[in-house]
């Protein structure tokens, strides 16, 4: 075969994405030079800039690679395409760090509210930015590295398809550069962490089916039996996202030449679809994606089995199964009909079950290996990460109960619980992951430097500490002020005095977001370091040096 | 304390080796999983009588208001103000009558928002004056001297773009608002009349939308503003249900 010289000719894939990015390119154009909106302007001329850069970019790899596919696999080992892990990898990384930067920021608007600079600045357009830098950007390349490697790695399969794994990683990026550039200029469909607007939901459409689609091809290829427990997480986060993003951005656009849709739900309909959504996306997005990375990078770095097979099972169908019914617990008390906050209460109470069997099943797999929490401060912030899991899993099913929700809810003491559950676990989970992904796809023994990592890790939990506690005592400080009432029956507080009170958790919550921050970066620098190191990968057959025990 | 081996014994557990190893039953039994409990809270609320039931007062915006009401999202108001007062002694004391479904009925998207770092604006309409907005929202801290909001002059030196405002009212119409023939075809004579008072053109918009605020809402400048806007709407909320007519026991569920 090598000896025959193929004559070098672009695949019919290559081919067919040219097509397809040179017809968007041209429609961006169309649009562009049609909307009367400076900002959707913008935003298509992005499109058009974008697509020629990736047609150029399709026609450069052309010129080095070789004329045949690469392998599937080598000397009979899986030829792995880590390529686009990598790019993701880093993409999360980046915008880690923009996501948690402009969180701080927001944070000391609202305690030093002259930070405010209008338009663009204001909180109003920057919280949206933050939340989907985080949760989306940060969040959701760990997801898409993490998967992307775990599935080809419990498969013993190189990932699906040539250019469509790229398309997915580079297509997502670009949807979140949309979404967030869009924010700033005031592009927004004002549904909480669902705000990008009609285009931006469509190609993101787009590149959830490649994803999903990409995902199932290499499953198929899997040289393996069984399906292995993180991958059903995976598939569950990833089919209940598409559903969920369809349902609840079910939008007319009110021209093929305007930014503006108008959703087709409206009022207690469109608040049901929404908290639907919302909360799945934490359940889904947030937690059943970060189970598959629990699923598979706490056992491999504790070196020890799962703990239950039986319980995964059981926990994984029941988490999926419970999580969808509990969104009226963000509507307790309004115009929603009572049976349904009911329901949502019922279900996010019996939730708090097959959650912390998630929690039990990572905890108690560390058996036998606990000892490597002294010596292994990766391996301690994947375990922290669980353990707040299971501390953010009860507080939630509490805060849920009407009774409970009627004082905390519109309070900080949401704001907290987020983030016991967004910083304790899903950015501790993520940290642990990339700390053992960057070293296995750099080809390094290990990472740079494992003392940055334990400063990261205490930095970090400070950080925490100090925010979920001051939103503690807000929340629950704002929540008793707003129902107070004076012996005469009057109500006690006027509503501006209540957020004057609120100014030295303000203060302390910035701290501790900034501390958080400060942490991340010690990490960026670790992972430069570890990437650019020079010395190789040791042999896999060496057995790796032990730290003392 | 089973390794994987281990506990591929018996019943119910050996049968979930068929799901693991096709993918297609796999998803399938997902989006089985996933789809109930969204089918269950969510298809009724389209049928049941507390949730679509029209109340009387409630009508569309008009357009201006929907302009306003346009910039209200475009800012992200609604991540620190609530539309929805909920059914507490203290929120009703603090707000007023608990928000009905039926008023929110016409939103597209809904504004019912997560968290109070300001006051609920459910009924904010008419509690203040124009010249009250016109400074808060320009120097919040000028009214309201501990307040953490922040500034919006620009809106008063923005003018509106009314551009797309027609199609706006005809797509919230498509999806279901009540606009009649005769308020759509007079979207950008509305538009005007509503901050031109004591006008024939006024009084054809007080007819087609009963209690429509009518007066130029920022008098510093002879345009119409994108605060013009904003106030129109923020002076309506809340204030279309008369409760004196209202029969709360009706309305128990």
């Amino acid at each position: 075969m090598q000896t025959v010289s193929q004559p070098k000719t672009l695949w019919s894939g290559e081919i067919g994405m040219i097509a397809v990015l040179a017809i968007l390119a041209l429609l961006c154009l169309f649009i562009a030079a049609k909307t009367i909106e400076p900002a959707y302007a913008f935003h298509m001329g992005l499109g058009v800039i974008c697509a020629a850069i990736a047609i150029f970019a399709i026609f450069q790899r052309f010129n080095k690679r070789d004329a045949a596919f690469p392998p599937l696999e080598i000397n009979g080992l899986p030829n792995y395409n880590f390529g686009p892990v990598k790019f993701a990898t880093i993409m999360a990384l980046f915008w880690g760090l923009a996501g948690m930067a402009v969180g701080v920021y927001i944070a000391s608007e609202l305690a030093f509210p002259d930070l405010n600079l209008a338009p663009w600045f204001n909180f109003g357009r920057l919280r949206p930015l933050h939340t989907s830098a985080v949760i989306f950007a940060f969040g959701g390349n760990v997801l898409l590295a993490t998967s992307f490697y775990v599935v080809q790695r419990t498969c013993r399969a190189r990932l699906a398809g040539d250019l469509a794994p790229w398309f997915v990683v580079l297509g997502y990026n670009f949807f979140i550069l949309i979404a967030g550039t869009g924010y700033l200029l005031g592009i927004t469909q004002s549904k909480e962490y669902a705000e990008p607007e009609w285009y931006a939901d469509l190609w993101l459409t787009i590149v959830w089916v490649t994803y999903l689609l990409v995902f199932l091809a290499t499953i198929f290829r899997r040289k393996e039996p069984h399906i292995f427990v993180a991958n059903w997480f995976y598939l569950a986060f990833i089919l209940t996202i598409a559903m969920l993003h369809l349902g609840n951005n079910s939008t007319v656009p009110i021209s093929l030449f305007s930014s503006k849709s108008v959703i087709v739900w409206s009022g207690v309909q469109d608040a049901m679809f929404q908290w639907w959504y919302g909360h799945n996306a934490v359940g889904f997005f947030l937690t059943a994606g970060f189970l598959a990375i629990m699923y598979y990078f706490v056992p491999k770095r504790a070196e020890r089995p799962i703990y239950s097979y039986r319980l995964s099972i059981i926990h994984f169908w029941a988490l999926i199964f419970l999580y969808i019914w509990a969104g009226p617990h963000h509507l307790h008390y309004t115009a929603l009909p009572d049976w349904t906050q009911t329901l949502g209460m019922t279900f996010s109470i019996m939730l708090w079950m097959p959650s912390w069997g998630g929690m039990i099943n990572g905890l108690m797999t560390l058996s036998g290996a606990w000892d490597k929490l002294r010596t292994d401060p990766v391996l301690r912030m994947l375990v922290v990460s669980v353990a707040f899991y299971g501390m953010s899993t009860f507080e939630g099913p509490a805060m849920s109960i009407k009774t409970v929700n009627s004082l905390s809810h519109y309070t900080d003491w949401t704001v907290g619980h987020v983030h016991s559950g967004a910083l304790g676990w899903v950015a501790f989970v993520s940290f642990g992951a990339l700390y053992c992904l960057v070293p296995w796809l750099w080809n390094k023994r290990e990472l740079y430097s494992l003392k940055l990592v334990n400063w990261h890790f205490w930095i970090a939990t400070l950080g925490i500490v100090l925010y979920i506690t001051s939103m503690w005592v807000s929340g629950i400080l704002q929540g008793l002020m707003w129902r107070s009432y004076t012996p005469l029956g009057y109500l006690e507080y006027s509503f501006i005095e209540t957020v004057a009170a609120m100014h030295p958790f303000y203060v302390i919550r910035a701290l501790g977001g900034f501390l958080f921050l400060v942490a991340y970066c010690l990490m960026l620098y670790n992972v430069y370091m570890t990437i650019t190191a020079s010395e190789a990968a040791a042999p896999a057959a060496q057995p790796s040096l032990q730290p003392a025990e | 304390m089973s390794s994987s081996t281990q506990s591929h014994g018996g019943g119910f557990f050996a049968k979930h080796h068929i799901v693991e190893k096709n993918p297609i039953l796999l998803i399938i039994g997902i989006l089985i999983m996933v789809a109930i409990g969204g089918l269950v809270e969510i298809v009724p609320l389209f049928y049941l009588k507390s949730t679509i039931e029209p109340v009387q007062g409630m009508r569309p915006y008009t357009p201006l208001e929907l302009a306003g009401r346009n910039i209200y999202l475009r800012e992200g108001c609604y991540l620190c103000h609530s539309q929805m007062i909920r059914s507490l002694r203290d929120e009703v004391e603090r707000y007023g009558h608990f928000s009905l479904a039926a008023e929110s009925m016409y939103d597209h998207p809904f504004q019912w928002g997560s968290k109070r770092n300001g006051p609920d604006v459910a009924r904010v309409g008419g509690k203040y004056t124009d010249a009250w907005h016109v400074a808060h929202l320009t120097n919040p801290r000028s009214v309201v001297p501990q307040s953490i909001m922040p500034s919006y002059g620009f809106l008063f030196d923005t003018p509106l773009d009314t551009r797309e405002i027609a199609a706006n009212v005809d797509v919230n119409r498509l999806v279901g608002v009540p606009y009649t023939d005769e308020q759509t075809a007079n979207v950008m004579a509305d538009l005007n009349a509503q901050v031109s008072p004591d006008t024939p053109e006024a009084a054809a918009l007080l007819k087609r939308y009963p209690k429509a605020v009518v007066r130029k809402f920022y008098p510093g400048s002879p345009q119409l503003t994108e605060g013009d806007a904003v106030i129109a709407y923020l002076q309506m909320l809340g204030t279309l249900v008369d409760f004196s007519q209202f029969d709360d026991k009706a309305s128990l569920r």
